[in-house]
């Protein structure tokens, strides 16, 4: 057991899947040398070789073609893009070609690869370097789209997203990698389309994605402190395949269900999960689920202003104990 | 307007059955043919409502799907486009499978599920048929990445139109596969026409991919499309290079689709006569004729043209007995489990 960090899983993570399996490749722009923009990389070039571990052109449709051609006839590979906004430049891949492929050839044609990208808001660099987008994703069906809170779901995930037949996208939270957290030794493996339970409570459910999972915790426990509010915390981890079990389940014992996305308001995550729990689960609930949420807008740069945007725990706080009332 | 006679450059067979040989000129000879009888008999079906949704045919560009085709060996994969019928029957995937999936029937190459412009036949080196410009030369690459990696010796063909050049993916792609050295090489069909609009009123230089070619470090290359011969030569020259290690491919060949863009399409754009002069230069004439050069007689040519009528025959006939796809291959194959689940 040690405590590692966000950054430092994401490399242990693809030294895992590097070294027990030869087929796993990595590619992207200044991934290898560089070690990375946000060093999450460092030291898979020196330790796999550049054969293995390789710089590309900014290319991002040369990537993700790239890394789909080589999943296609074998390989198992693993493409960066750097900033998940830069998803717009290479959709063509993530919408129309990685996950029609299998569908339109009749089952002849796989696709076992993982497009990681770094993901969020907080450092200040404006609406086209902030965003969340992995509802982008969401949406399209044959993609498997994930998105980790912390340094052990990292890791097992990532080995999870690797070893999966079906395309990945694998959201890193640029505002975790920092963040710190125990890792047990050894091979870590995790499974897509769990959704984990991380507070147990008995008062209304609050269902948070990737830095949204650390503010929901802070929320819970000044509402439990301030306001004897017990709140069951569950990070969705994986939005497809979507665990709606562990969510129904919660919402069928704590009565209230909270979304707390950083993605922008319409078409977020969370408006899933609510038509879902209203479809299936509207009986057992006892008061209105409510979505928090980044307003409606671009992005803004600057500090003051994006702190503002992004749901707070402060705002989680307040929002929750004004719908229950307390 | 460009015509057959001043674009494209004379016909480069000598005179001598050398290097090609006999048996590999008959093959060209059926492939050509078999692909001329297909893209007419789809065109007929069309007329009769058989054919659903689209289809783009390849009429009059036959020379390229076959010319590489009989110069690729087992293992080489192709990469094709919407108009991709052409190079999907050339690597031997049965004339039935195709029109059976023009038709939308069960017995289709993907049993409805893909459609005219998604042609895919793993087994036959077919690594599918794409309708997104340009998308599938960076798949190309990344499939002769995995060759390079491992150390197979196979290529990747990767064909497109001339309106591909001017997409961004055509020079990713390009850059990517001449830095990494790929053995990949990528075949433009220069047809004069992007769409409805000629390519020369959208590029800024005379030949849309060969007049890029050195760009990339690439040798520039303008064949004459339309001469399975020269076609033939060419693909085995840059073929030998990709498996030599040494690099990517960039061939432009000059050629003329004798329909319009799609079955929507009467191509009334076309200056007048200029179809006419291009069918002079139609490749399946020109083959039949250096056959007979070769001395290959009037009745083994017409044998070919039997067999390869009957294959067509048989097909259509299969194609309209057989049963439209069951409605419970909807959900199948959305994921590699075989099913469609996104949730618990």
């Amino acid at each position: 057991m040690a405590e590692i960090s966000y950054r430092d899983a994401v490399t242990r993570g693809i030294a895992q899947e590097m070294a027990r399996d030869p087929d796993v490749v990595f590619l992207g722009e200044d991934v290898a040398k560089p070690g990375g923009c946000f060093k999450a990389t460092v030291g898979l070039y020196e330790q796999f070789g550049g054969v293995r571990v390789r710089d590309t052109p900014i290319s991002e449709q040369a990537i993700l073609g790239a890394a789909m051609g080589a999943a296609m006839t074998g390989l198992k590979p693993i493409a960066e893009i750097m900033f998940s906004d830069f998803i717009a430049v290479c959709f063509d891949y993530i919408a129309n070609e990685f996950p029609k492929a299998r569908y339109m050839s009749n089952g002849q044609t796989k696709c076992p690869l993982v497009v990681r990208t770094a993901n969020g808001a907080g450092s200040r660099f404006g609406a086209q370097h902030s965003q969340s987008v992995e509802n982008w994703c969401m949406m399209i069906p044959g993609l498997k789209v994930v998105a980790p809170s912390s340094p052990i779901d990292v890791i097992g995930l990532m080995a999870a997203a690797v070893r999966d037949p079906d395309p990945v996208i694998f959201f890193e939270h640029k505002s975790l990698y920092n963040s710190k957290g125990e890792v047990p030794d050894g091979e870590i493996l995790d499974t897509l389309g769990t959704a984990k339970i991380l507070r147990s409570g008995k008062d209304c459910t609050i269902v948070a994605l990737a830095l949204m999972v650390p503010r929901a915790l802070e929320a819970a426990e000044r509402l439990r402190i301030d306001h004897g509010i017990d709140c069951e915390v569950i990070d969705v981890r994986s939005l497809v395949p979507l665990d709606t079990k562990t969510i129904l389940a919660s919402v069928a014992k704590t009565h209230r269900l909270f979304t707390v996305e950083e993605n922008p308001r319409l078409c977020g995550w969370g408006a899933e999960i609510v038509s879902i729990v209203a479809d299936e689960a509207f009986y057992d609930l006892d008061g209105p689920p409510v979505r928090i949420t980044t307003p409606h807008i671009p992005l803004p740069a600057a500090d003051i202003m994006e702190d503002v945007v992004l749901p707070t725990p402060q705002r989680i706080m307040e929002t929750v104990k004004r719908s229950l009332g307390a | 307007m460009s015509t057959a006679k001043d674009r494209a450059p004379g016909p480069a067979g000598s005179g001598l059955n050398d290097d090609i040989g006999e048996e590999k000129r008959l093959a060209l000879y059926r492939s050509q043919v078999r692909l001329r009888d297909s893209e007419q008999r789809a065109f007929d079906l069309f007329l009769q409502n058989l054919v659903k949704g689209t289809s783009h045919l390849s009429l009059g560009q036959e020379a390229i799907a076959a010319g590489f085709a009989e110069a690729m060996v087992k293992g080489d994969l192709s990469f094709c486009t919407y108009r991709g019928h052409a190079h999907t029957l050339a690597r031997g995937v049965p004339v039935e499978k195709v029109l059976g999936e023009l038709m939308q029937k069960d017995n289709g190459l993907m049993r409805g599920k893909g459609g005219s412009m998604h042609l895919t036949s793993e087994e036959h080196g077919v690594m599918g048929s794409y309708a997104i410009i340009g998308a599938h030369l960076p798949i190309a690459c990344g499939a002769a990445w995995r060759a390079q990696y491992r150390g197979d010796k196979d290529v990747s063909v990767c064909f497109f139109g001339d309106g591909t050049t001017n997409i961004g993916a055509f020079h990713e792609a390009l850059n990517f596969a001449a830095v990494w050295k790929l053995p990949v090489v990528f075949v433009c069909e220069n047809n004069l026409y992007m769409e409805y609009t000629p390519i020369k009123d959208v590029i800024p230089i005379p030949q849309p991919a060969a007049d890029r070619a050195s760009a990339y470090g690439l040798e520039r290359i303008l064949i004459d499309g339309n001469d399975a011969d020269v076609v033939y030569r060419t693909a085995q020259k840059a073929f030998a290079r990709a498996r030599a290690g040494e690099g990517p491919s960039l061939i432009e060949c000059l050629t003329y689709r004798h329909s319009g863009h799609s079955r929507a399409d009467p191509a009334k754009y076309r200056p007048e006569g200029e179809l006419e002069e291009w069918k002079k230069h139609d490749p399946v004439k020109i083959y039949r004729e250096r056959l007979k050069q070769f001395g290959v007689s009037d009745a083994q040519i017409a044998e070919i043209d039997a067999s390869v009528r009957k294959e067509v025959d048989d097909a259509t006939e299969a194609c309209k007995a057989a049963p439209s796809p069951p409605l419970d291959i909807i959900t199948t194959d959305v994921y590699a489990d075989g099913g469609w689940a996104w949730r618990n």
